[in-house]
This record gives structure tokens, sequence and C-alpha cells, in this order.
């Protein structure tokens, strides 16, 4: 195909993939032109179980991409800040990945891998916050039978650029859950991907976004069941209020001959909380096969919920809270998935400042 | 002691077709511990009675005046008619995806009594109320009205009559689509509001059964928009007997 030449042309907004994307916004990201900071963010939080490391090393991808950006990461950056869980491993604790300062004025390349041996279980939480330009390539290698749950927070502050794939190979009979929150940022962007390279896998990516005054927060996934028997489910649900927030969702899910007995979902929900924001919602199946347990999707996006706000209101619940408390109940599906109370609360409470914020 | 008048009322309800007339100018006053039976055909209004004193946006006030104790029940937002003591016990009560039952009590509480209610006896009172409905404690958890039976969704809205403690409720059909002993259950649970609160209460309904379990003060047939007879518990015998044929060709 034409992976050497197209895949290090510079975006112009007019291919598919990049079509969303306010490219002048990506602080020259996508076309080289960013300056090159010197500096490697990503921290491990806490001591480490036995059986876990976290060390930088110089790796090769597991996954070729087509995506421009993370080409550009792989060129720039050999070493790969490397989280890994030793075979049978059950790490009871989540395990904390944070940032250090990061800057604006250059841009951060950044490799990350996460792989769990066979058989191991772990829980793992990406904390990305403060104000920053970053490019991250994040692979997560799940061999057979271990289980990840994967916890991304972008809680960046106001201004950040963020641009990442976040890629998951699942080999046989492995388990993978991982739950993307974007609440914060100037541009987000988020390629959640899967790539099942052995049958009996099962993936399920939830996620939650709100997009406030002139944000862009784009999650764009792709799954490809390129063996039989694996399970996938995707749950994204957003909201957006104020001028110009942007949000775009894309699922496409990809069924190719071989993957018999597939069962795969996949749900986009988005509450827009007032006028002058726009939500794009795109899912795409493409079956290859009919010998398959299951294909769907759908996707809505719709506004408050009157017969709601006047059930609550008829409660003597005032308006203002009456909203709160379905934008909340709207969200809490996938936070409650969480189940770590702490971040749990603290993405609630941002989600209650959010939309405080911005009147809606 | 309160009262509840409601008078002259004209109503509207704005249709793809235009504005369409639904209340015609309805007079009735309720006070603390009567009981008041609507009843009447379908279509004829009953309902958009209870959702406007309620303050449903659907519906515009066309003209007259509804007074709870002497403030103007109309200039008030929803909200505020659930604060000045006003129920409406819905026909179809609304799902609030993720907003668990418990969640949604404790909120609307805190907003009626002003404080948020001590949790420990809180807890034992809303246990007491699921009780006394026959409702498994597992019913705190679930999301409010999602998934609900229409059984369970009557019996909902009268654990919420009977924790949130109005002056004056109006049950929208809280009888139809319910089998005999949860039509007993609820009416039960809506006595012990009146016993407990000196409650008033508008019961809107097609049928007489449930006025065997829940005895009016006064019946009031509706047609056509407004209140075309009035009487005591025994005009509900003769409605049985003989449906709304006079009153709607009148």
């Amino acid at each position: 195909m034409s992976l050497l030449t197209t895949n290090y042309l510079t975006p112009t907004g007019r291919e598919e993939a990049w079509r969303f994307t306010p490219l002048k916004r990506l602080r020259g990201l996508h076309d080289g032109q960013a300056v090159t900071g010197d500096r490697t963010t990503l921290n491990s939080l806490g001591t480490l179980a036995s059986g876990v490391t976290f060390l930088r090393e110089h790796l090769e991808p597991i996954a070729a991409s087509d995506d421009v950006i993370v080409n550009r990461i792989r060129n720039l950056s050999p070493d790969v800040a490397h989280l890994s869980i030793a075979a049978n491993t059950h790490v009871d604790k989540a395990i904390f990945l944070g940032r250090s300062a990061g800057a604006l004025d250059s841009a951060e390349y950044s490799r990350v891998r996460i792989s769990l041996g066979v058989h191991s279980v772990a829980t793992v939480v990406l904390e990305n916050t403060g104000d920053t330009v970053l490019a991250e390539d994040l692979e997560i290698y799940l061999a057979t039978g271990a289980s990840l749950k994967f916890i991304s927070l972008q809680e960046f502050d106001s201004q950040s650029v963020y641009a990442a794939r976040h890629h998951a190979v699942i080999d046989k009979d492995a388990e993978f859950k991982s739950i993307t929150v974007t609440v914060g940022g100037d541009v987000v962007r988020i390629l959640p991907t899967v790539e099942f390279i052995a049958p009996g896998g099962s993936v399920e990516l939830l996620g939650v976004y709100f997009a406030t005054t002139g944000q862009f927060f784009e999650h764009r996934m792709h799954i490809d069941h390129a063996v039989p028997k694996a399970k996938s489910r995707v749950n994204f649900k957003g909201a957006l209020a104020g001028r110009d927030a942007h949000t775009v969702w894309i699922g496409d899910v990809l069924i190719r001959a071989v993957a018999e007995g597939t069962d795969t979902y996949e749900l986009n929900r988005n509450l827009l909380l007032s006028d002058g924001a726009r939500a794009d919602s795109v899912p795409n199946l493409e079956i290859e096969t009919g010998e398959i347990v299951g294909a769907g999707h759908a996707s809505t996006t719709g506004r408050f919920d009157d017969e709601q706000l006047f059930y609550l209101m008829s409660r003597g619940i005032t308006l203002d809270n009456a909203r709160r408390l379905v934008v909340r109940g709207f969200f809490n599906e996938i936070v409650s998935e969480i189940g770590i109370d702490d971040i749990q609360n603290r993405i609630m409470s941002r989600i209650d400042s959010e939309l405080e914020r911005a009147g809606a | 002691m309160s009262t509840l008048e409601i008078r002259n009322l004209y109503v509207s309800v704005n249709t793809e077709n235009g504005s369409v007339d639904i209340l015609k100018g309805v007079d009735l006053t309720i006070k603390s511990g009567e009981t008041h039976a609507i009843m009447g055909p379908n279509g004829s209004g009953k309902s958009t009675l209870a959702y406007s004193i309620a303050g449903h946006p659907k519906y515009t006030i066309v003209g007259g005046s509804v007074i709870l104790d002497g403030a103007d029940v109309l200039a008030m937002s929803v909200d505020e008619r659930a604060k000045a003591g006003l129920f409406l016990a819905m026909q179809y009560p609304v799902e609030v995806p993720g907003v668990s039952v418990s969640n949604f009590l404790r909120t609307a509480a805190t907003a009626l009594r002003g404080e948020a209610p001590k949790l420990r006896t809180w807890v034992g009172e809303v246990k007491a109320a699921m009780e006394a409905l026959n409702m498994d404690p597992i019913f705190a958890s679930r999301n409010v009205n999602e998934g609900f039976s229409g059984g369970e969704k009557k019996r909902h809205e009268i654990m919420q009559l009977e924790l949130l403690r109005p002056k004056i409720a109006i049950l929208d059909e809280t009888d139809s689509g319910l089998d005999v002993d949860a039509l007993r259950i609820v009416s039960e649970g809506v006595n012990r509001a009146k016993e407990s609160n000196n409650l008033g209460v508008v019961l809107i309904t097609h049928y007489t059964r449930i006025l065997k379990y829940i005895r009016p003060d006064f019946v009031h047939v509706f047609a056509n928009g407004r209140i075309v007879e009035e009487g005591g518990a025994d005009l509900a015998d003769k409605l049985e007997a003989h449906g709304y044929a006079d009153y709607v060709s009148k």
C-alpha cells in the first residue's frame, strides 16, 4: 500500500483522518514545525509492586501506524517509557503514571509501552495534567490471558495540545478495558485503536468527554477484528457547552473475512448543552464475513430532555441542580466503571465546574 | 390548613396545527384533608389540569388563576410550586438515567426541607416508606424509573408522596395499569399520607375502582375542558352505571 509515501506527508485537512481536526491549533505537531523539547515527563507514582517495572528502554514498535504524528514520534524518539507487568502477576492496587511539568513553547514526543505478561492482571491509570504540547505513541500489549484496565485521564490545563495514539494489541483470551476521560486541554486528539492477534480476546473501550467554549476533543477509534471469536464493545459519552465547543467521535470497526464469530457493538451519545457547540459522530462498521455473533452501532446527539428536567423540578429541585443531576447521571454510567472513588469524585466535580463555567 | 383555589382556568397547548384550547374555565377549591375525585372521558383535559398546576412548559395559561394559601402558583417556577406544597403523581413518570432513586429522593428532600435530612434518620425513613409499599430494598439503588414496571413506577410516585409531605397532591391516573394488589397497596399509601399530613388530594381517574380504597368527599365530572357536574361519593356510582355519555353529548 501507500505506507511509505503518504504516512509522512503533511496533512492538509482534506484527508479522512484529519478532516475534523483544526490543524492550525496543533502547534506544529502535524507538519513538523514544532520545536522539539528536551523532556520526558512520564513518571510512575508511588512504589511499584513486585513483578512491576518502569524503565526507559530502546524498543521497536509493536505495530505499524499510518498516522503522521505517530511516525514522527518514532523517528524522533528511540526511547520508550516501558511499564512492564511480569507473567502471572496480579497487581491489586492501581499503578499510577503521571506527568512532570510540560511546556507550551516546545513539543514532547513521547513513546510509552505497557506490557502485560501471560495471565497477569493490572489496573493502570495515566494522569495527563498541566499545560503542554505532547505527541504520544502509547502501545499496549496483552499476552495470552492477561487482563488490563487502563484509565487515561486528560485533565490538561486550557492551552494544552495532546495528539496521541493509544494502541492495544490483544493476544489470545486477553481482556482489555479502557476508560478514556477527556475534560481538559485546547486540542486533544486520541486514537484509541485495537488489534486482535489471536482468538478469544475481549475489549471494552469506554469514554467520556466534556468540551466547553473553544475546546476541540477528538476520539477516533479503530478496532481491527483480524482473528475469529473476539469481542469488542465501545461506549463513549460526551457533553458540549459554549461557543465553538467541538467534539468528534469516529468509531471504525473492521470485521475481516477470517474474523468469524466476532461480536461487536459501538455506541456514542452526545449531549448538547448550549447553542454554538458541535458534535460530530461517525460510526463505521465494515463487515467482510456474515458468520458473526453480532455487529451493531448507535449514535445519538440531543439536548436536555425537558421531561426529565420537569420531573426533577416538580420534586422541588432547582433548574440548575436538575441540570447537574441529569449531566452527572448521563456520565455516571461510564465514570462509575473507573472503580476508584477519588478519581470518580474528582471527574464528577470537574464536570460540575465545567457546567457551571459554561453557564449551561 | 391549606387551600388550593383554581378559578376560571383557561389553558391551551401548542401543536403542529397551532394552539388548541384544552381547559375552558375550570373552577375547583381543594382544602387540606379533602379528597376530590375528578372523573371524565379520555381527552377531556384532566391531565392538562394536573400538568398546568404543576407548571409543565408545554401548556400555556390563557386565563384564570391558581392560588395556594394566598400565593400565586402560576407565577412560580416548577420547583417553587413543589416548595409551596404541591405534588403531582404522574401518569407516566420519567426515566432519569444514571441517577439512583436514593440520590434523587435525598436531593428532592433536601430541596423541599431546606436542609439535607440527617443521614441516619433519612435511611430509616426511606426504608420504612419502601417497606410500607412492598418495595424491594434494591429499588433504592436503581436509576429513577429506568426499567421500572408500570406498577413500580406508581409505587415510586406514592413513596415520594409519603416522603416529601406535600400539602396538596394531584394524582394523575395513579390507578391505571395496576393489578388489584398493587392498587390496594398504593391506595393505602395515599391514605397514610392523608392521615399523617392532613393531605388534600385530587384524584384523577377514569374508573371508580380506586374510589373503593380512597373514599372521595367530592366527585367532579370533567368534560370538554371544564367541570360539568359535582356531587358526593354517590355520583361515582351513578357514573359507573351510566358512563359519561350524558356529559359528552352536552
